[in-house]
């Protein structure tokens, strides 16, 4: 913002004619990581081992299972808007631009799909280890 | 310059370094036992004679641990970014000095956190 007409201004509306909400969204996602990621990295590395009944029996505990839903939702769309920006900034060529905004989307829909259908059956799979 | 050039750079790391390690590890979880040991011979403990795993798990410490400093480093520099929103630090020492302190602090708890790691 700050430049084009002053209606523009007020609407909130750029050359990416969706205003402020991408950068919005960017930081409202980044607040979430801050205190998800922290929690995740945290919990995880105080475990005392990572074997597969260690894992399944903590991924079926309800708090631990949607904070991680929770979190794979605010990374996954955090770096989706993130990498973004960065493919604008950096891809010039317009096919090879849009080829490469395709593959973020799919990576990072067909990613958090199957991060949280992995952490939902877990759960509700019950961690019989 | 360097530490926003780091933020993107970091961040891009986590997206696809991190965020292909997370996805592997939760789907080979919630496909069984059978799936998640291959995970965890070729990232975490090798099986005793499986040369390969024990070559890919030392370089999955090393990726780990750079991941873990970009967290750190993506995290710090993020922060400062939520400062530089609300219009204060721009002086030019303030800015440099955090800048700085972005570097020290994913420096600093890389090397707590493998400390305590290595040290169980």
């Amino acid at each position: 913002m700050g430049t084009g007409t002053g209606i523009g201004r007020v609407r909130g509306l750029g050359s990416a004619k969706h205003g402020s909400l991408h950068w919005w969204q960017q930081r409202l996602t980044a607040v979430g990581n801050l205190l998800l990621v922290t929690w995740f990295v945290v919990s995880l590395l105080r475990l005392p081992v990572h074997d597969y009944a260690a894992i399944v029996t903590w991924l079926s505990s309800p708090i631990v299972a949607v904070a991680l839903i929770l979190m794979t939702v605010s990374v996954f769309y955090h770096f989706r808007l993130g990498l973004q920006v960065f493919i604008e900034d950096y891809v010039h060529d317009e096919a090879s631009r849009v080829a490469a905004l395709i593959a973020l989307n799919f990576y990072a829909v067909g990613g958090a799909a199957l991060a949280i259908f992995s952490i939902a059956k877990i759960a509700f799979a019950g961690g019989h280890a | 310059m360097l530490v926003s050039i780091l933020h993107r750079a970091c961040g891009t790391a986590l997206a696809i370094g991190a965020g292909a390690i997370f996805i592997w590890w939760l789907a080979a979880a919630a496909s069984g036992p059978d799936a998640y040991a291959t995970f965890y011979n070729y990232v975490a403990v090798p099986a005793e004679g499986d040369g390969i795993a024990a070559v890919t798990t030392v370089l999955a410490k090393i990726v780990l641990i750079g991941l873990l400093w970009s967290f750190f480093q993506h995290m710090a520099s993020g922060v400062r970014h939520f400062v530089l929103d609300t219009g204060a630090g721009y002086e030019l020492k303030t800015n440099k000095a955090g800048a700085i302190a972005t570097i020290a602090f994913s420096v600093v708890m890389t090397l707590i956190v493998c400390a305590w790691l290595f040290s169980r």
